[in-house]
């Protein structure tokens, strides 16, 4: 059944986007995150513009973040201060993200930036979680687990002490602060919530306890994806809501088949499953940049907007 | 009398020079509604053409139907290699291009029009796009409007369909442009011209509206107008839709 999405201006197939919600959904379902650094690519190969590409997923991540973070309050796994320290870089970070999009819309370099930006991160946290799990894996084999002590270092120097009793640290609010920004500006730039890169950032940087991360950094995505939604629709008018829902709906179906999966699956497995994957997507864009396109040519944004 | 009636008629052949065919056209629709499910649309554009005598002798009859969406300025950008990887580099502002142009002819289109012809009632497509206003560029505009053509023939959205129109002993025709599901909205203007000896004889112009309608106009004219409360609609929908959805799957699974 053929679709006419009002403001990407395009006619796709309901069918299409609701089976690429649902394995988007099954896989973030099995490995824990959020799927946008997937979906976005996605988009883009089925020929949504990049521009609503992204603002659109930043409205689907509120959505399916949300309740995730009603689950992790119930459980009281949210570290609620923490969370609104991060936010408040998120906010910022995500009002430049935005600005630097628009700018770069302005000159043609957009598509560049994000695709750039794929390959760059999906490149290192791929092949860092790659490595990682694969020595996890390894030594899980093994029988040896290494036990690790957390460090004094720089980082606990910084003026701005605060305490967060959920986490049980007494750390400077600069160091989440400058997380906060940075994921902020890849929401607003890469349409995603940024949890690949917050959760390794909060356990080895900030020294949280891993049962907080996930909850605190949903809690966070949430509002800085919701932010960067309004940002997107004020000055782009790029979200639209029916490529949204029909993502969604998918994305929340295939969310809870894949959670069942991945109970079934052993943790490391799954992580290097999931690195693989980070990887191949990597690859395809980055192989994208490197040969010459088919067509050298590109028209620019649709007169008028 | 008859002295007037025949200088009269003197002025009329003076004042028309070649009309003594005109044509008459009709369109089996004058508006096309772009709603939730549209997959695009095919329009008749039929007619007859009208004489006061027998034909002419000598070059045959064929007929042009063009159909073309608003226009509005374009970016070409074209990639080259920096730093090894593939990059906007050049770009050069068209000042107006439709945004859909079907050309159907009786004959190969070549044949159907003179060049000049073509020049003086901007038939093909190459005509139908203003380069730019600005003299001052290094680059070569040509290149640029190719490739915007190039582009947007494989979109579908310029079409050239040669011997597409059946014409009828010279005087019955009829044609079928298809409009595409990514269409603009606007006023489509359709041109129907005549032609002998690759001269235009005679032509009908008419409008096609092309607008979004119900949901799809609603959704477009909230999120330009009111933007902020569009994507707080937005955000509020995709909440209640995600939830809802988890908690109907629930449902099913318990159940």
């Amino acid at each position: 059944m053929q679709i006419y999405l009002p403001i990407a201006e395009v006619s796709v197939n309901a069918f299409l986007l609701l089976g690429l919600g649902g394995i988007v959904g099954i896989l973030s379902g099995m490995f824990g995150v959020g799927g946008g650094f997937l979906m976005t690519p996605l988009l883009f190969f089925i020929g949504i513009p990049p521009a609503v590409a992204v603002a659109t997923e930043a409205n689907q991540i509120v959505a399916s973040s949300f309740s995730g973070v009603l689950a992790h309050l119930k459980r009281k796994t949210v570290d609620l201060r923490m969370g609104c320290v991060l936010l408040v870089g998120g906010l910022i970070g995500a009002a430049f993200g935005v600005q630097l999009f628009n700018s770069l819309k302005a000159i043609g370099q957009v598509d560049l930036l994000v695709k750039l930006s794929y390959v760059l991160f999906l490149g290192v946290i791929g092949s860092l979680m790659f490595v990682e799990s694969l020595r996890a894996l390894l030594q899980s084999r093994g029988g040896t687990v290494v036990p690790t002590r957390r460090k004094h270092t720089w980082l606990h120097n910084l003026p701005f002490k605060m305490k967060f009793r959920t986490s049980g640290l007494y750390i400077s609010v600069i160091p989440p602060i400058i997380v906060g920004i940075l994921v902020g500006i890849l929401a607003a730039i890469m349409g995603v919530g940024g949890g690949f890169i917050m959760v390794p950032a909060m356990i080895y940087l900030l020294g949280m306890p891993t049962k907080v991360v996930v909850g605190t950094s949903l809690f966070q995505i949430i509002f800085v994806t919701a932010f960067t939604t309004l940002l997107h629709a004020t000055t782009n008018f790029t979200v639209d809501m029916g490529l949204a829902v029909l993502l969604l709906v998918g994305g929340v179906v295939g969310a809870q088949i894949g959670a069942r999966i991945g109970t079934k699956l052993k943790a490391e497995q799954l992580r290097v499953l999931l690195a693989l994957m980070v990887l191949i997507v990597c690859g395809k864009l980055a192989i994208d940049l490197l040969i010459q396109p088919a067509e050298l040519y590109e028209l620019g944004a649709k007169g008028g907007h | 009398m008859r002295r007037t009636l025949s200088l009269l008629l003197f002025f009329i052949a003076l004042a028309l020079p070649a009309r003594s065919e005109k044509v008459v056209a009709g369109l089996s629709q004058n508006r096309v509604s772009i709603t939730a499910t549209f997959v695009g649309s095919e329009i008749l554009i039929f007619g007859a053409v009208k004489r006061d005598k027998p034909p002419p002798e000598g070059d045959p009859l064929q007929v042009i139907v063009v159909v073309e969406g608003p226009a509005s300025p374009v970016t070409v950008r074209r990639k080259a290699k920096r730093f090894g990887i593939w990059v906007n580099t050049d770009a050069m502002e068209l000042a107006a291009a439709p945004s859909f142009y079907a050309v159907a002819t009786s004959a190969p289109l070549s044949q159907t029009v003179s060049i000049l012809d073509d020049l003086r009632h901007l038939i093909s497509v190459e005509r139908s796009i203003r380069i730019s206003d600005n003299p001052f560029t290094n680059e070569d505009p040509r290149d640029f409007s190719a490739a915007l053509i190039r582009i947007r023939e494989n979109n579908g959205l310029y079409t050239l369909m040669e011997n597409t129109v059946n014409l009828r002993e010279e005087t019955l025709f009829d044609t079928r442009i298809a409009l595409p599901a990514n269409l603009t909205e606007g006023d489509y203007r359709t041109r129907i011209f005549l032609t002998r000896g690759g001269y235009v004889a005679s032509q009908y112009e008419t409008v096609i509206n092309v607008q979004k309608v119900g949901l799809e106009r609603w959704i477009f004219n909230l999120a330009h107008e009111q933007p902020l409360i569009y994507g707080l609609l937005s955000l509020v929908i995709a909440i209640a839709a995600g939830w809802g959805a988890s908690a109907a799957f629930r449902l099913i699974l318990r159940s």
